[in-house]
């Protein structure tokens, strides 16, 4: 069966109901389909807490923000993609605001903004600590308005449609009944969000395993920046439950297991009762992550049966401020680990949350295959560098999502509809996937077993510390994976919402983009930002000044060049924090 | 935004488990709810009972009494006894649900719906002593 | 304390089944574990074949909402411990049909939704070179609680009335659109004023209260339902002596 649209977007959080908003704005009369593996109000977004960064008080500037994310992003940004989106950020988030967004607000009713971790001045748009709930509520609730936004509600995409150079269409798995459709498109944005679940511990759904990164990557659009994994250093122990950062921008302490605030030991400033900017709890992530690795060293942390943890003191705060400011916390401790912050520690570990890397596009969303765009966090443009600071990648969905809708609108409008030959391809997917897990014969490798051996070995090899020997194991055992992929058993064979073989190709999708995480990885031989290598220490702005582009070649062994970064004004320096 | 326009659904068959008839016996609060709804029709015998009532009374004396009368029989003081469990169980829900229908603020903040409840309550307590010292001070 | 413990779970393949059956799986028992955790449990490990959304597992995605030994419940923030020694009974969400397994469908509850234009109605939009709309905490405070909607259908499963009327509109759609009615930047209560006062839209409740009771985020659809009675009773009102639109 086939569909078409003039575009399509695969995944409709944030940044793909932006980017249909964007182009149903641009372009009325314009198809356009939504195609998600989920409703959309599930998308990631959803669980986003902390804020928001665009910049508003009369104090601050456009180009303090640009030297925060810069410098927050170790000079790996590319500094015209920083200007641009610092400068539009503050119109999106105003824009949302005029959508219904329900901002939290100052007592005179103006939008009010929190500090956050690596920002010099105060610029975080938050709603109390839902804002990318209420972000995304308030996107899927308006981009119902539009007539020309036709959804897919749990399609899950399989493979894009490639013909003479120009991708023109996806090939996705409808859920319902188990069909296998075409829609063909002019031009297709990926929104897909990220990869967390590739590592065993992370805030990120069961939903976030890499589909778009895999999927430009198997079409032949390399991925950039891919050894880039942002830790946050606040997670739950056992379920990886994100507690944000909001909590340390109202005040909260870590503390080790002598209730000493480590982070003075790390050149990250000195204790201050009350948070000061860029500075201890105020830090960027990296550095915080990096401190707990090295405290757990020093035999300085709290053993639990989930592993070493450090805590998190939000005491000083009060019920009140605690109540106002970040009551999703409090609720959160409550219902998961028993722990009510208002009296007690909250038991904290660095967990995978974002990947700063992604397929790699220009600053309109372009990948370097024709028609296919991204936006969000499944794209690299690169505005967040070698590590993001927060409450960048809410704004990052808005930026980005209404650019590459508008450039895709644009590129759609003057394209003639895909032809027979996608159609045949369509078909030959169809048969593929037909026949895809249905042998028995020798086939006796689990599901899940894959999955946990994977995610131990990128725990293992691709860490918060690396080095070549790990990442070369790391390669190696990814590559034997792949290979048991290959003799895969799964249990349901039926039709109707069969989850367990879309969870068997969201796994063949994260092995893809583990090997292309360790690959780069390995192929970067200096520590900048979230890659931190115990053989390569310091930071080689000579060589490794430059984005990795790892490209999937049909011999194995993925092929990694270099980029040069885009620096305008701000030439590389010392990351400097607490002074 | 269209649903389902821009292509065709095909499912399978969906499972419609059918509601029981009994469903309002599956839970505490079901069973709450519908005893609340059947009081209404006891209130509206109240209402009957009080306008023949009424009736009697100003119809003189002897009317009234072969009213009190007819009040005790075997058939009308049971009715009126459960009538009175229905009708202080209605107003008990009605007054403990009052403050969900209604947002009342002081100023900026708003009134916690205890005190909602509780005032109801009171103003009722108040009003039945009012009412019952009026017909008991003339014994 | 019981290290294990049985789920009953709802089992429903339409290809081979023509009704629901129950399937037993003893599955651990940590005293953190969820029932989302027995039955990823069960599916990685026992049963490949059983079917069930989730996805945050921290109750604000709202894809796991299920019966739970008779109550709506998220299953991602349920504790499987509280249900010692078991055994647990694990259903579909009631009042929706069965796709497949424990997975329901919500189309109606989509389509209801957008019935009831949850977006910002206004006659003229401002530009955004003039900034923000004013919205003070106390204005943000009057609707707030009706925004904190997951849309994860507990109310929906819990209305007996939308059990035997299933044209009813709805809870967590009404609370919805009273949102959008109080939230001060919006004009489109009149408009909203035509679906609500249909005889599915608020006038087939008749505040049991549940909807209430099992909302895991203290929408208090049943709150916004009544508070909307008022308002439309008021409107009606008004229309009846005020023909020509008292706005």
């Amino acid at each position: 069966m086939t569909a078409r649209q003039d575009v399509l977007l695969v995944g409709g959080g944030g940044a793909g109901l932006r980017a249909a908003i964007a182009i149903a704005e641009t372009n009325p009369r314009l198809t356009i389909g939504v195609v998600s593996k989920v409703y959309p109000m599930r998308s990631h977004t959803v669980s986003a807490e902390g804020g928001a960064a665009g910049v508003i008080r009369p104090d601050d500037s456009l180009d303090e923000h640009a030297y925060d994310t810069i410098s927050g992003g170790d000079w790996l940004s590319d500094q015209d993609a920083v200007e641009a989106f610092v400068q539009e950020a503050p119109r999106e988030l105003l824009r949302l605001e005029h959508w219904g967004c329900p901002w939290s607000r100052e007592a005179d009713g103006r939008v009010g903004v929190r500090p956050f971790g690596g920002m010099k001045k105060m610029r975080t748009w938050y709603a109390a600590d839902k804002t990318g709930f209420h972000m995304l509520h308030t996107l899927f609730q308006t981009s119902l308005k539009y007539t020309s936004i036709v959804r897919y509600d749990e399609w899950f995409v399989t493979t894009l449609l490639v013909d003479d150079g120009r991708v023109q269409g996806v090939v996705a798995i409808d859920l319902m009944s188990g069909r296998i459709q075409t829609i063909t498109a002019r031009a297709v944005i990926l929104c897909t969000g990220g990869c967390g679940r590739v590592f065993p511990f992370t805030t990120n759904a069961a939903i976030k395993n890499g589909d778009g990164m895999a999927l430009a990557y198997r079409a032949g659009a390399p991925l950039k920046d891919m050894e880039f994994v942002q830790y946050h250093p606040t997670g739950l122990p056992f379920t990886g439950i994100l507690i944000t950062e909001a909590a340390r921008a109202e005040g909260g302490y870590l503390v080790n297991k002598d209730g000493y605030r480590y982070l003075q030991d790390y050149n990250l400033g000195t204790p201050e009762p009350k948070p000061v900017f860029r500075s201890m709890e105020l830090g960027p992530r990296d550095r915080l992550s990096q401190a707990f690795v090295k405290e757990v060293e020093k035999g300085r942390t709290t053993d639990t049966p989930y592993g070493p943890v450090v805590h998190l003191d939000l005491r000083h705060l009060g019920e009140r401020a605690i109540e106002s400011k970040i009551p999703f916390v409090r609720e959160l401790c409550l219902k998961y680990q028993n722990i009510d912050p208002v009296t007690e520690l909250i038991p904290v570990r660095p967990v995978v949350h974002y990947m700063m890397g992604g397929v790699h596009t220009d600053n309109d969303g372009a990948t370097s295959l024709a028609g296919l765009y991204a936006a969000g966090e499944v794209a690299c443009v690169s505005i967040n560098g070698a590590n993001r600071l927060g409450s960048n990648s809410l704004p990052e969905l808005l930026v980005f999502g209404a650019r590459a809708g508008r450039a895709a609108a644009e590129y759609a409008s003057s394209r003639s509809d895909p032809g027979p030959a996608v159609l045949a391809q369509g078909k030959a997917e169809h048969s593929r996937l037909e026949k895809q897990f249905l042998q028995t014969n020798g086939h006796r490798e689990r599901l899940s077993v894959l999955r946990e051996e994977m995610q131990q070995t990128m725990e293992e090899s691709a860490g918060i510390y690396r080095n070549g020997d790990s990442l070369g194991r790391g390669a190696d055992r990814l590559r034997a994976l792949r290979q048991r992929f290959g003799a895969l058993a799964i249990d349901d064979h039926s039709q109707t919402f069969n989850t367990e073989r879309i969870t068997a190709l969201e796994l063949s999708f994260m092995l893809d983009v583990a090997e292309a995480i360790v690959n780069s990885a390995l192929r970067r031989e200096e520590s900048r930002g979230a890659h931190q290598r115990t053989d390569f220490p310091d930071r080689d702005d000579r060589r490794f000044l430059a984005h990795s582009l790892v490209h999937r070649t049909p011999e194995g062994t993925p092929r990694v060049e270099y980029l040069p970064v885009t620096i305008t004004r701000w030439p590389p320096a010392e990351r400097v924090y607490g002074r | 935004m269209t649903d389902g326009a821009g292509h065709t659904v095909h499912h399978p068959r969906w499972l419609r488990p059918r509601m029981s008839t009994y469903w309002w016996l599956q839970r505490r609060s079901y069973l709450a709810f519908i005893l609340r709804e059947v009081s209404s029709v006891f209130i509206a015998w109240f209402v009957v009972y009080l306008l023949l009532l009424i009736r009697a009374a100003s119809q003189g004396a002897a009317a009234y009494q072969e009213f009190l009368n007819w009040s005790g029989h075997a058939v009308v003081l049971p009715l009126n006894v459960i009538t009175l469990f229905f009708v202080v169980f209605h107003a008990i829900t009605w007054f403990n649900l009052a403050p969900q229908a209604m947002v009342v603020r002081v100023g900026s903040t708003r009134v916690p719906g205890l005190l909602i409840a509780a005032s109801n309550h009171a103003a009722w307590a108040v009003a039945s002593a009012l009412v019952g010292w009026l017909l008991l001070r003339g014994q | 304390m019981a290290d294990r413990i049985t789920l009953q779970v709802s089992r429903y393949r339409p290809e081979t089944d023509s009704g629901a059956t129950v399937q037993e799986y003893e599955v651990p028992c940590p005293k953190d574990w969820v029932i989302l955790d027995g039955l990823n449990y069960v599916k990685d490990r026992l049963d490949g074949t059983l079917s069930y959304r989730w996805s945050c597992r921290m109750g604000i995605c709202g894809s796991c909402g299920m019966t739970v030994n008779g109550e709506p419940k998220l299953t991602c923030a349920t504790f499987l411990a509280d249900y010692a020694p078991g055994p647990v009974l694990v259903e579909p969400l009631r009042n929706f049909p069965v796709i497949r397994d424990l997975v329901v469908e919500i189309g109606d509850f989509m389509r209801k939704l957008v019935s009831v234009k949850p977006w910002i109605i206004r006659g003229e939009e401002k530009p955004l070179s003039e900034g923000e709309y004013r919205q003070t905490p106390d204005e943000l405070q009057d609707y707030k609680q009706f925004s904190m909607c997951i849309n994860c259908m507990l109310c929906y499963a819990a209305c007996p009335i939308y059990g035997l009327d299933p044209k009813f509109i709805g809870p967590a759609a009404i609370a919805l659109a009273q949102r959008y009615n109080l939230d001060t930047r919006d004009q489109g209560a009149p408009e909203r004023l035509e679906i609500l006062s249909e005889h599915e839209g608020i006038w087939g409740c008749t505040f049991v209260g549940e909807c209430t009771k099992v909302c895991p985020k203290n929408v208090d659809p049943a709150g916004a339902i009544q508070q909307y009675k008022l308002h439309a009773a008021v409107e009606a009102v008004k229309a009846f002596f005020m023909p020509r639109g008292a706005q």
